[in-house]
């Protein structure tokens, strides 16, 4: 930066009339995106409006049509490549943050002084003196020769971050960094934020939460389809106001609430615990009725979860089923008792990702439709996909392309497929809606919706409080492992909730 | 202490079971701790060692080799051609003739393995397989013999006569085996392209995105391990004094053991010289004392089986772990 400009403090980036085309479809039209030095600048749009497009033009992976204009703090861009893009001073921090797990931090951190082709001596007190020196602009202190693959995720995440300063980045893309993150992780990240934007490193924000978009950002930039819908200050901004520009649709964000008192009691617990995970737990879940649950990650949700599906044992109480006491040895026989779970961890865990989209919705439900001889049968199993795919809306191409193709919003709807098909009397849901964009999340709870009119009882867990709080008929708060509150959403309001239960 | 444990803890775990072993040994038999055996061991092992270091960089790169056995039997009968062409030659030429056509066989799996995104293993069982094909094809199985003397003279670098007349010696392998494992531990440790050889290993997409070359990395990482072939294939003819086509195929999997047993890593990422060598160690240390018992050579094999196969299971036991929680059940 010349002295010239840094005096008028230009913009760090200012992009206009950015138009990308990929084999004649248009991911991006004619987007403007332009961020103060030093800002905090949220990019927000649902899947596939653009985001990630627009953060590869940038950073020059991808070339924009002609017509567009690229300013870098002042100085005009015609072209960028990626070392040009670094050498301005940009940096992306991608959601699988491209960390060595079997190099030490200082190393990861350092690594840009690593770099180049020709061989040169090493000096690890050099290597640590650049780690340290990022890490004291972040405030934070890590131990330097931990290996990377041994630190939890989030602190994961401050190495990257201090990777990117080591390398002088004045204008840092964070790419869902939050997605991974408990609550008071994802404060520590913003308290990193607010720091860089203090020293005056601007950063984009690209997040599916809009609340702490809506904590940290100064502005947002809304895209929708490849268009830019507008910039808005984030002061005086609500969340139902942001969904409805990102998606163009407007949601009612009311309280779904309503009184299933009379409705025939389906699962009863009575003082359940276990040690070191949850103790005296009792509740009642009824037909038709969404009994939300929430609290802070290790409150204890899913572990009472695994209890219920049969995956753990409890150490004392009862969980009754229809007037009958369960006694449940394994998953399989929660499967038989008729209670499904959809796992938090729907990447890992919910679905078989290379497998085709039939094969996963027929996978719990294999026996049913084996034949006589022992055989699978190709009718049972075509039957059961297309009920459900059609049922639950699932926008596929064919049942047998691989799960990996489809969108988070319409695996998760696969791995509804997969467990309504075991026709379960009790449907537990363990974050439905982890990296499941806006427009998505109002789809998959009217299907919650749905299935709770035709009479299942659902367990909604969440950390997220606001989607029990729209979506259930009751709230459960559990901390440290008891359910300490019962709300009526009806009664209760949301920021009383919430302030119980990130207090 | 600590800190080595936690930055080496597989190489702790084998120096400690090595020790345990030797302990053992030295108390079941008396020819075990002595002068000469000790010797025998380094001179037996150091052509295991020098090709175990090279292939240690393939695999911290996070490929494979099968190839370098068969490729250091083809480098001995260039060299044999290729002295005989320049009237005899020396040791400086042999080790830049060993180490140059190692160097180039390498050179080839890295060029099919980059140019045609193919998997290591793949491309180095086809290149084991075209290298022992062509040997066989222009050599006709023949031995050679008549090698040039400075090949094939015996140089003692060390040596003296215990109590009991034997002699104990050390012969020049061992000094190249050192500098081998030196000149590794350098290009790993001690210079940039080894840290990036570690990150391509660990993370490819990480380590492209951050711009390293992919190409380089393949080059160097199979270059290596073909010098080292080469040069480790001139130590073998130094020794038994003849070149015979097929007398390496199948060292490469005993080698690849005892690297996978010092700790690295066959996804890559994870190696160090040291290990290698505690690994080469281990597994002659065993054969070593299982002959010394008088224990049928036929068991040796499945001893070895049985030790690498515990070594990796146990793999993921941290001893710096056990050292913490047991600091912090103290307090």
């Amino acid at each position: 930066m010349t002295a010239e400009a840094r005096s008028e403090t230009p913009d760090a980036l200012r992009l206009t009339h950015v138009t990308k085309i990929f084999g004649g479809v248009t991911a991006l039209d004619d987007v403007a995106l332009s961020v103060g030095a030093g800002e905090v600048h949220c990019l927000a749009g649902e899947n596939g409006s653009g985001k990630s497009t627009l953060i590869k033009i940038v950073t020059g992976v991808y070339q924009p049509e002609s017509g567009a204009g690229m300013q870098i703090f002042g100085q005009d861009y015609p072209q960028i490549t990626p070392t040009q893009a670094r050498m301005a001073g940009i940096a992306v921090i991608w959601q699988d943050l491209a960390l060595f797990a079997e190099m030490t931090v200082a190393e990861n951190i350092a690594f840009e002084t690593l770099l180049g082709n020709r061989p040169r001596p090493m000096s690890y007190a050099r290597l640590r003196a650049d780690a340290q020196a990022a890490l004291a602009q972040l405030d934070v202190g890590l131990d330097l020769d931990a290996r990377l693959g041994s630190l939890p995720i989030a602190q994961r995440q401050i190495v990257a971050i201090a990777r990117a300063l080591v390398s002088d980045a004045r204008l840092i893309f964070m790419d869902e960094p939050t997605a991974s993150l408990t609550q008071s992780e994802t404060d520590a990240l913003l308290a990193v934020v607010r720091t860089l934007s203090a020293r005056g490193v601007a950063v984009v924000f690209v997040s599916h939460r809009l609340a702490e978009v809506l904590e940290i950002a100064s502005r947002v930039t809304v895209l929708r389809d490849g268009r830019l819908v507008g910039v808005y200050p984030t002061e005086g901004m609500t969340q139902s106001r942001l969904t409805e520009l990102m998606t163009g649709a407007s949601f009612a964000q009311g309280v779904m609430a309503r009184d299933t008192a009379s409705q025939p009691e389906v699962l009863r617990i009575d003082g359940l615990g276990r040690a070191g995970d949850y103790a005296d737990i009792s509740l009642t879940l009824r037909a038709g009725e969404v009994l939300g649950l929430t609290g802070l990650i290790g409150a204890g949700r899913t572990e009472l979860c695994h209890t219920l599906f049969g995956m753990t044992r409890a150490d004392r109480g009862t969980i009754t089923l229809n007037g009958r006491e369960l006694r449940m040895k394994s998953n399989r026989d929660a499967v038989a008792e008729g209670i499904a779970y959809v796992s938090e961890d729907r990447l890992a865990l919910g679905l078989i990702q290379p497998q085709s989209i039939a094969d996963n919705a027929v996978l719990a439900v294999l026996r049913k439709i084996t034949g006589r001889a022992g055989l699978l049968s190709q009718q049972g199993k075509d039957d059961t996909v297309s009920h459900w795919i059609t049922e639950l809306a699932v926008k596929i191409g064919k049942p047998s392309d691989a799960v990996s193709t489809l969108s988070g919003g319409n695996q998760q709807r696969v791995v509804l497929a997969k467990w309504l098909a075991t026709e379960p009397k009790v449907l537990i849901l363990d974050c439905p809606t982890v990296g499941v964009d806006v427009g998505a999340r109002a789809g998959i709870f009217r299907i919650v919706r749905t299935l709770a009119e035709k009479g299942l009882a659902i367990l909604l867990v969440s950390d997220e409080v606001p989607e029990v709080y729209m979506n259930a008929d009751r709230v459960l708060h559990m901390a440290g492992g008891h359910i300490v509150a019962e709300w009526d959403p009806r009664q209760t309001g949301l920021s009383d909730m919430e302030a119980a239960v990130y207090a | 202490m600590h800190s080595f444990l936690r930055a080496y803890p597989t190489e702790s775990k084998l120096l400690v079971v090595l020790l345990v072993i030797c302990t053992a040994l030295s108390l079941a038999s008396p020819d075990f701790l002595t002068l000469v055996n000790f010797t025998s061991l380094l001179n037996n092992n150091a052509v295991n060692v020098i090709w175990a270091v090279g292939l240690l960089v393939v695999l911290i790169a996070g490929g494979i080799d099968i190839s370098f056995a068969v490729a250091a039997s083809v480098v001995q009968y260039l060299c044999v051609y290729a002295f005989a062409g320049i009237g005899g030659g020396n040791w400086a030429f042999g080790f830049l003739f060993a180490g140059g056509f190692g160097l180039m066989l390498g050179l080839i799996n890295a060029f099919l393995i980059h140019q045609f995104r193919i998997i290591s293993i793949v491309v180095t069982i086809s290149t084991f397989n075209a290298f022992f094909g062509l040997l066989m094809f222009f050599s006709s199985g023949r031995f050679l013999y008549n090698l040039p003397s400075w090949w094939s003279q015996r140089v003692i670098l060390w040596e003296y006569q215990t109590a009991s007349g034997t002699w104990a010696e050390l012969i020049l392998p061992v000094a190249v085996m050192a500098s081998a494992m030196l000149a590794t531990w350098v290009l790993i440790r001690r210079t940039t392209t080894g840290r990036q050889l570690y990150a391509f290993g660990d993370n490819p997409e990480g380590a492209r995105r951050a711009g390293i070359s992919i190409g380089l990395m393949q080059a160097i990482a199979f270059g290596w391990c073909g010098m080292m072939a080469g040069i480790g294939g001139l130590m073998q003819a130094h020794i038994t004094k003849e070149v015979v086509p097929n007398a390496l195929i199948g060292r490469e999997l005993e080698v690849l053991a005892a690297v996978v047993l010092g700790g690295a890593r066959l996804g890559g990422g994870r190696g160090s010289v040291l290990g290698c060598f505690l690994g080469v160690l281990l597994v002659a240390i065993t054969q070593n004392g299982l002959n010394l018992l008088g224990v049928s050579p036929y068991a040796f094999k499945m001893v070895v089986g049985i030790i690498i196969l515990l070594a990796i299971s146990t793999s993921n036991l941290d001893p710096a772990k056990w050292f913490e929680t047991r600091k912090e059940g103290r307090k």
